[in-house]
């Protein structure tokens, strides 16, 4: 999980959740080729993927979970909730059980009663839901150590982007793979706020 | 590529080392007892050396009347016992009869057989059926034994050493409850793969009990509050240390 470096946090606030991603894309681990490259992706506007590991099975695991939930969305005339779009993430994963997709997602999102939900999962989709905070990345005892000090329940919509922040900056500075910057994406009832953040560029 | 000799093809990609399963270093139990049948389990579940979930699910659903501990690879604990419990439901719907659990067992050990051992899945399953109490433990290459109380994963010899000293034959409910729970706090406390909550589940002929978080390790020891100052950076607030880590010792 260290070939490109990368660090995703998911944070459960007060009926909102916040998903955050560092900006580093590197290639065998010292050479950096882009500072702008945000691991997260849409699915709708209330449930975003974060994908951290390989990139190229990034981008494939990408593609193949948003065709599944478009598809999805035109037979059944709705998006997907959270559960049900990683229970999809999670068996996605298994099907390649001997030759696994190189990734650890983090799926963060509001389900249709704007119910919070979070979950990270290992390569080969053994999901770990939690009702406060997820990460995943190729540190991550940094992240873990600083989101257990920082996080406090039922956190404001504007506490929560501070916190998560905070720790996504604090983490990153510990892991020379992942950093340059970040970037955290708030979803609340009414709809995602996306804001980049500064942090070290070495 | 030559026709003889090894074939280093994969070498270049096994020294990328590109990242591991999440295991579940564990300890699980189960101990017949005069009504049925009492499963345990810790609540940890490990990547490498960081606690990746502290409160996760390892007894899983097989039938109303069948369950079963799983330790191992997560995910191969995870969707082996999701596939052999769909399997005896549509048998159950076949039939018009209750799962006995030599079935779930023979599924369960001919699934990781095919597999040669690659499917990650070291098991205890219980249940009661129309034959009485069972207990089996599974092993990953698709061996079993049926024994009258079990114990499994990293913290097996820690609960069996606590299994051997307390259990006897026909147990009462209380005793083989605080049995259970006494050999998988022994896994919690001398096994480092194990660790957080204890979760039982209790079968007998007429009733399941899955008791969530029975013995519960989850507060913590330490208090941080993290307040905003007018720049709205979160800083920590120290107000709290006179309470925030208890003071064991002081000269």
């Amino acid at each position: 999980m260290n070939q490109n470096g990368s660090a995703i946090i998911a944070m459960v606030g007060k009926d909102c959740v916040a998903i955050a991603s560092d900006l580093r894309l590197g290639i065998n681990q010292n050479q950096t080729t882009a500072v702008d490259y945000s691991k997260l992706h849409k699915i709708h506007d209330k449930l975003w993927l974060g994908l951290t590991g390989l990139i190229a099975d990034q981008l494939t695991l990408a593609q193949k979970l948003r065709f599944k939930h478009d598809m999805y969305e035109l037979r059944e005339n709705r998006v997907m909730s959270p559960k049900v779009f990683a229970s999809v993430v999670s068996t996605t994963l298994y099907e390649k059980r001997f030759q696994p997709y190189y990734t650890e997602p983090v799926v963060a999102g509001l389900d249709k009663d704007g119910k919070p939900y979070i979950t990270s999962m290992d390569l080969i989709g053994a999901d770990a839901s939690a009702d406060d905070f997820v990460v995943a990345g190729d540190n991550v005892e940094s992240l873990f150590g600083v989101c257990e000090s920082f996080y406090r329940k039922d956190l404001e919509p504007d506490e929560l982007f501070n916190v998560i922040g905070n720790c996504l900056n604090a983490g990153v500075n510990r892991d020379c793979l992942s950093g340059w910057g970040g970037i955290v994406t708030l979803i609340t009832k009414d709809g995602p706020i996306t804001r980049t953040l500064k942090n070290r560029m070495d | 590529m030559g026709d003889r000799g090894f074939n280093f093809s994969r070498k270049l990609n096994q020294s990328l080392d590109l990242g591991a399963a999440t295991k579940t270093g564990t300890t699980i139990c189960g101990v017949v007892f005069e009504a049925g049948v009492i499963l345990g389990a810790d609540t940890r579940s490990t990547n490498g050396e960081t606690v990746a979930d502290k409160d996760c699910e390892k007894i899983h659903y097989i039938a109303p009347n069948i369950y079963c501990c799983g330790a191992g690879t997560a995910a191969d604990t995870e969707s082996v016992t999701g596939l052999i419990s769909s399997n005896l439901l549509l048998h159950r719907k076949q039939t018009d009869r209750p799962s006995a659990v030599k079935s779930a067992l023979t599924l369960l050990k001919t699934t990781l057989f095919r597999h040669q051992g690659h499917i990650g899945a070291a098991l205890v399953l219980g249940g009661v059926d129309s034959d009485g109490s069972h207990l089996f433990t599974v092993y990953p290459h698709g061996s079993s034994d049926a024994l009258p109380y079990a114990a499994m994963g990293s913290g097996s010899l820690a609960a069996m050493a606590t299994l051997e000293t307390g259990y006897h034959e026909e147990m009462s409910l209380d005793a083989a409850k605080n049995l259970v729970t006494r050999a998988i706090l022994s896994g919690v406390m001398n096994d480092l793969g194990s660790g957080s909550n204890v979760d039982l589940c209790v079968i007998t002929r007429d009733s399941v009990q899955y008791l969530r978080n029975d013995t519960s390790n989850m507060h913590r020891t330490f208090r941080i509050s993290s307040k905003f100052d007018d720049r709205q950076e979160a800083v920590i607030d120290y107000s709290h240390c006179g309470t925030a880590t208890r003071v064991l010792h002081a000269n």
